[in-house]
């Protein structure tokens, strides 16, 4: 941190940095006062001033109307972040601590799946999905996400492991700890950090998927995205319930990061700064 | 032993990954059973690149390269505007805010909301007669009656007919500038090496190669769509978030030192910015631009809730891709879009990777 110029510097960067953050909530603003007008008040040319007494109803209508597919968002996230964490766990550690030939390449191949565009593999993906039966249902995405998180998991996981000393490794092997014992007794509990990183990353980036909740759900299995997606897609449509659920759709991730923020940010920057 | 661990997961990877991009290619230089699209087992005829040819010059298929061009325009404005909003955040951030934990939550947090939430709110914020348009009113002025998601108004138009003569000009320049670089670190054979494609492309150019090109017989303008404004304004707002975050880490990890002893040279706040601080978060830019530039090419769930997938004006190859796919049921077309989409988010992503990996090695 510099030293700005004292007094007047300070005080126009503290004024324009309240100006920006008013720019940035004012769509959060207009959400919730749009979710709690009735549709009979909602006016295109009053649609900035909040309603003089709020309507509820919107929130009891969206709640009933989204609850199966917010069951599948919790059920499809909280399945696949699990399984997925715990998979990226093994695998970190067998990629940052373990040699075997090729492991030189297998990392960057790895990571190239991270970035690749979900089209470029949809239509084979697709077409295997109703060739295993799991086509349209919830396990079917959990695969999906399971394996498509592979990448990162693997690599955030990783980061992490870097940081443990080969030296401890290597004693514990001359003690005679195998590989599992290894894992088990060394590794995994220091797993507490990187799994909470971990988990809460991938269970925003589940939550909030779209392109394979749409093309693999089937309507009785889509999450929530979809849904939200069909109700404010359509035309003509009273504005204060895709509002609502649009609040539906984000508490859980904007809790988390409300709640976890630390730990989501270290998710987030891991990618970028290590490269 | 460890290999035997983690080899499911490479297995699936490798299948998922590389299997399955594999069989796109395949797909999308065969016919896909006309007819039969849905069936398990179609009765497909290897047709090579013809549904490549079609895609970039045939006559019925203006909206997949206006598409193309949305998606390079997109990608370009998008990326800067969040670098930009995302350095000057930052840099406000980084000069002892009271409050700075709080403003750091409300930059970030749209980050954790999904593209169709986003989607959703931003469709409510620009509707024509509506949100932001209204606002002229509260200060006595007429509503504002720009058509934030369905303009038709386009900028910088320019003839698809004159592209190879641009892509060629780009190439070779390309080419040659590498060479110069080459050379003027004295590595004179990589040089030569680096030049030749440019040379031999002047040269076949000089001798009319260009002029026989022709990729359509007739005038097809294509340019920037006004629509896609208030697509880049939502997604910078998602993502500009992100950008301050790296570049505040990028700030925070800057020696104390580095900063006194340019202030002891007696240089002056905006210089140790200039000078000291900026230099040092170029590759951090690079990063941003790698992750936000694959983002911006594969683009879709944000345009699919914004103005939803039948909006010619803001189209991508990415929505064009599943509406040919899934609703138009031709799965060789919709294949070679995916390609090309993948071909394009290849050339960001594989230098990346390519520099990364070498540099751990080293």
């Amino acid at each position: 941190m510099y030293q700005h110029g004292a007094g007047r510097t300070g005080w126009v960067m503290q004024a324009l940095v309240i100006l920006l953050a008013v720019v940035y909530l004012i769509p959060v603003y207009l959400t919730i006062i749009t979710s709690l007008k009735a549709p009979a008040d909602i006016n295109l040319m009053t649609a900035w001033v909040p309603p003089a007494r709020p309507y509820w109803a919107s929130y009891t209508t969206a709640l009933a109307k989204f609850a199966p597919s917010l069951k599948n968002s919790v059920l499809l996230a909280v399945s696949a972040t699990l399984l997925s964490a715990a998979l990226g766990s093994v695998n970190g550690y067998v990629l940052c601590k373990w040699r075997f030939p090729g492991a030189r390449f297998v990392l960057p191949l790895v990571v190239f799946g991270m970035f690749i565009p979900y089209q470029s593999i949809l239509v084979p993906l697709f077409q295997f999905m109703r060739g295993i039966g799991l086509y349209g249902g919830l396990p079917g995405l959990v695969l999906v996400h399971v394996v498509y998180g592979l990448p990162i998991t693997t690599l955030l996981f990783r980061s992490f492991y870097e940081e443990i000393p080969d030296e401890l490794l290597g004693a514990a092997f001359i003690d005679g700890a195998d590989f599992f014992r290894i894992y088990r007794w060394l590794i995994l509990p220091l797993s507490g950090p990187p799994f909470l990183v971990v988990a809460i990353w991938q269970f925003t980036q589940i939550w909030n998927e779209f392109l394979f909740a749409v093309t693999l759900a089937r309507p009785a299995s889509q999450p929530i995205t979809v849904a939200l997606a069909n109700l404010a897609g359509g035309q003509a449509v009273s504005w204060n319930l895709p509002m609502a659920g649009s609040v539906l759709a984000a508490l859980p991730t904007v809790v988390v990061y409300v709640l976890l923020g630390r730990y989501f940010i270290r998710g987030l920057l891991a990618g970028a700064l290590k490269g | 032993m460890a290999l035997i661990v983690v080899l499911p997961s490479l297995i699936l990877l490798a299948v998922f990954v590389y299997g399955f991009i594999a069989q796109t290619v395949y797909i999308s230089l065969t016919d896909w059973g006309q007819g039969a699209a849905l069936a398990l087992k179609p009765d497909t005829r290897f047709v090579g690149a013809y549904n490549y040819r079609e895609m970039f010059t045939g006559f019925l298929n203006v909206r997949f390269r206006q598409d193309l061009v949305n998606m390079v325009f997109f990608t370009v404005l998008f990326v800067a505007a969040s670098l930009g909003l995302g350095l000057m955040l930052a840099t406000i951030l980084d000069q002892r805010i009271r409050g700075e934990a709080f403003f750091r939550t409300v930059f970030l947090f749209p980050m954790s909301l999904s593209f169709i939430v986003t989607g959703t709110i931003w469709r409510w914020l620009l509707q024509p007669r509506g949100g932001v348009n209204v606002l002229p009113s509260y200060v006595g002025l007429p509503p504002a009656s720009f058509l934030w998601l369905s303009s038709r108004d386009q900028a910088l138009r320019f003839n698809w007919q004159a592209l190879p003569i641009f892509a060629v000009a780009v190439a070779a320049a390309a080419f040659i500038t590498w060479a110069a670089w080459l050379a003027a670190r004295r590595r004179l054979r990589a040089a030569a090496l680096a030049g030749l494609p440019g040379v031999v492309l002047m040269a076949w150019s000089a001798a009319g190669g260009l002029a026989r090109l022709e990729i359509l017989p007739f005038e097809e303008p294509h340019g920037f769509n006004l629509a896609l404004i208030g697509v880049v304004i939502a997604a910078t707002w998602q993502m500009s978030g992100y950008t301050m975050a790296l570049y505040l880490a990028g700030l925070r990890t800057i020696p104390d030192e580095l900063r006194e002893a340019a202030r002891v040279d007696g240089a002056s706040p905006l210089q140790v910015y200039r000078y000291v601080e900026l230099p040092l978060l170029t590759p951090i830019t690079w990063s941003a631009v790698i992750v936000l530039g694959h983002i911006a090419l594969k683009i879709f769930d944000l345009v699919f809730a914004m103005a939803g997938p039948d909006n010619a004006p803001t189209s991508v190859p990415a929505i064009l891709m599943f509406l040919t796919t899934f609703r138009g049921n031709e799965l060789a077309k919709g294949a070679s879009i995916a390609v090309v989409l993948l071909v394009m988010v290849s050339f960001l992503i594989i230098p990346y990777l390519v520099a990364t990996f070498r540099g751990r090695r080293a």
